[in-house]
C-alpha cells in the first residue's frame, strides 16, 4: 500500500478548516431558516458517536439543532434475558464465545465476565471465524453468542452455510436496524425530524429500504460516512430536507453504500436468519428487530440443542443502581449522559452499570472517553 | 466495529485473501463481498469478511480517515475498534 496516495487525500480531508467552516455555516443558516427553536436529529451508529465526539463536531452545531444518538450500539441493545441465556449456557459448561465488548455487559444480574469468574469457559473474539477454529480445536460444545447488526450476521451467516463442526451451535441475539427506528418514531415522546442512517449498516442493506420508512414516517434519512466533513455535510442535506418538508431518502456516503446493498451478504443473511419481534435493552419491544435462526437451521440453533434455563444466571436480585441506570432512555435519545445520577460516579468504564458505559459504541462511554459532553473544537 | 478496515488484496487462496493492511497481512473471507475481486483490489473487512470491494475511484478518499485514525497513539475509541478490525482475522505469512 503506498502512503503518497492518501497522505495528501487525509490532509485535504482532515486539514481543511474552510470546508469545515463553510458548512458549519451553511448548517446554521439552513437551521435558521427551519425557524424552530428545537430541531432534534438522531444518528444510529456508535461509530458515528465516537466520530462525533472525537472531533468535536457538536461544537459546531447550532444552538437550536440538537443531535442524539439512538440505538446505534449493537452491544447495548442486546437485551438482558439474552444475556441471561448466555450466561446460563457458559455456567452449564458449554464454551462461550462472543464479541469483545459482550463480556462486560451485565444481565439480569451477571455478565459472561462472572460467569468466568466462577469457572466457566468464556471466549473473546473479533471474528466468528475464531468460534468456528475453536469448535475445531476441541471435542466440547461450542456456542456462538451472535450479537450485533446486520453487518455482523451476515458473518454468522457466512460460517453457517459453509458446514460448521458438529459441536458448534449459535445462539443468536443478532438486531435489525430499520426496525428500531421504527420504534423510536413510534415512541410518544420522542421528536425526531430526521434521521443519519448508519453507515456501514447501509452497505448490507442497501439505502433505498429507507424511502419506504422516510415516506411512511414523514421524516427524511441520509446516509452519512464517518468523517467530519461527511458529517457535517449529511447534516447540512437533512437539515435542508427539514426546512423544506421533504420526506425522503438521500445518499450522501455514495463510496461506500449503494441504493440495493449487498445482494451477496443479502442472499446469505435471509437463508440463515428470519425477523422476529423482541425486546431491546432498554428501548421496547420492536417488532422485526431481533435476528433469529430459520427453523432449517435448529439444528445449530443453542436454544434448541440445549435446554437453557436463564434462572441459572438469575441467582440473586438485581443491585439497586441497576434500577437507576437510564440507559435506556439514552439510547431513545430522550436523554444524555449527563442526566444520569450514576454518570461519571457510581458508573464509569471501570465498573459500569449499565451498558452505554461498557461498549466503546456506547453513548455514555464515549461521553466519559471525551470528557462530558464532547465539545471539543472542530478539525482544523 | 461499524467502521470496518480497508485493505488490499496481495493473493486469493479459495474462497479466502490475504490481505494487506497498512504493512500488516491478514487472511480475509471473501463469502460475502459483493461482486469479483483480484489482487491488487481495495476491500472493506468487518470482522474478518471482505463486505465490499471498494471502487478504484474511492480507495483514497476510504483510507483517509483510517490513516488518520491509525496514527493516532492514544486509546481513542475509534482507534481502539479499528485494532479490534484487524484482530478478526488470524495473520497470514507473507
Amino acid at each position: 500500500m503506498t502512503r503518497d496516495v492518501f497522505a495528501d487525500a487525509a490532509q485535504v480531508r482532515f486539514r481543511d478548516p474552510v470546508r469545515a467552516r463553510a458548512l458549519a455555516g451553511a448548517l446554521g443558516r439552513v437551521a435558521d431558516a427551519i425557524g424552530r427553536d428545537r430541531v432534534t436529529l438522531m444518528h444510529v451508529c456508535g461509530s458515528h458517536e465516537q466520530a462525533i465526539a472525537r472531533f468535536g463536531l457538536r461544537a459546531v452545531l447550532p444552538k437550536r439543532l440538537d443531535l442524539v444518538m439512538g440505538p446505534g450500539c449493537p452491544v447495548c441493545i442486546t437485551d438482558m434475558p439474552e444475556i441471561d441465556e448466555a450466561v446460563a449456557l457458559a455456567l452449564h459448561g458449554v464454551h462461550v464465545a462472543t464479541y469483545g465488548d459482550m463480556v462486560r455487559v451485565p444481565g439480569t444480574v451477571k455478565s459472561l465476565a462472572d460467569a468466568r469468574a466462577e469457572g466457566a469457559r468464556v471466549h473473546v473474539i473479533y471474528s466468528v471465524q475464531q468460534a468456528i477454529d475453536l469448535a475445531r480445536a476441541t471435542p466440547d460444545e461450542v456456542a456462538f453468542f451472535a450479537t450485533g447488526f446486520e453487518t455482523t450476521a451476515v458473518a454468522t451467516a457466512a460460517v453457517l452455510l459453509r458446514d460448521p463442526p458438529p459441536n458448534f451451535s449459535v445462539l443468536s441475539a443478532h438486531k435489525f436496524v430499520p426496525p428500531a427506528m421504527e420504534a423510536v418514531m413510534a415512541m410518544p415522546e420522542a421528536r425526531i425530524e430526521g434521521f443519519l442512517a448508519a453507515g456501514h449498516a447501509a452497505v448490507i442493506t442497501g439505502w433505498g429500504l429507507f424511502e419506504e420508512f422516510a415516506r411512511r414516517h414523514r421524516v427524511p434519512v441520509v446516509v452519512a460516512g464517518f468523517e467530519p466533513l461527511d458529517i457535517l455535510g449529511a447534516l447540512v442535506r437533512l437539515a435542508e430536507l427539514v426546512r423544506d418538508g421533504e420526506a425522503r431518502a438521500v445518499n450522501m456516503y455514495p463510496r461506500c453504500v449503494s441504493r440495493e446493498g449487498n445482494r451477496v451478504a443479502q442472499a446469505q443473511l435471509w437463508r440463515v436468519f428470519r425477523i422476529d419481534d423482541g425486546e431491546w435493552r432498554g428501548i421496547a419491544h420492536v417488532p422485526g428487530g431481533n435476528l433469529r435462526l430459520r427453523e432449517e437451521w435448529a439444528h445449530v440453533d443453542a436454544r434448541r440443542r440445549f435446554a437453557i434455563d436463564p434462572a441459572r444466571a438469575r441467582d440473586r436480585e438485581p443491585s439497586a443502581l441497576a434500577a437507576a441506570c437510564i440507559c435506556g432512555r439514552i439510547m431513545a435519545g430522550l436523554a444524555t449522559p449527563l442526566e444520569c445520577r450514576l454518570f461519571g460516579r457510581e458508573c464509569a468504564p471501570d465498573v459500569p452499570v449499565g451498558a452505554c458505559m461498557v461498549s466503546s459504541e456506547g453513548t455514555c462511554r464515549i461521553w466519559h472517553q471525551y470528557g462530558g459532553r464532547p465539545e471539543l473544537e472542530v478539525a482544523s | 466495529m461499524c467502521l470496518g478496515i480497508p485493505g488490499r488484496i496481495v493473493v486469493i487462496v479459495g474462497d479466502t485473501a490475504d490481505v494487506d493492511f497498512w504493512g500488516v497481512r491478514r487472511r480475509v473471507r471473501l463469502d460475502l463481498v459483493n461482486e469479483p475481486v483480484a489482487p491488487g483490489d481495495y476491500i472493506l473487512n468487518h470482522v474478518g469478511f471482505a463486505i465490499r470491494r471498494i471502487p478504484e475511484a474511492e480507495i483514497a478518499g476510504t483510507l483517509a480517515l483510517y490513516e488518520e485514525l491509525l496514527r493516532d497513539t492514544s486509546d481513542d475509541l475509534m482507534t481502539a475498534d479499528l485494532r479490534g478490525e484487524l484482530g478478526a482475522a488470524p495473520r497470514s505469512d507473507p
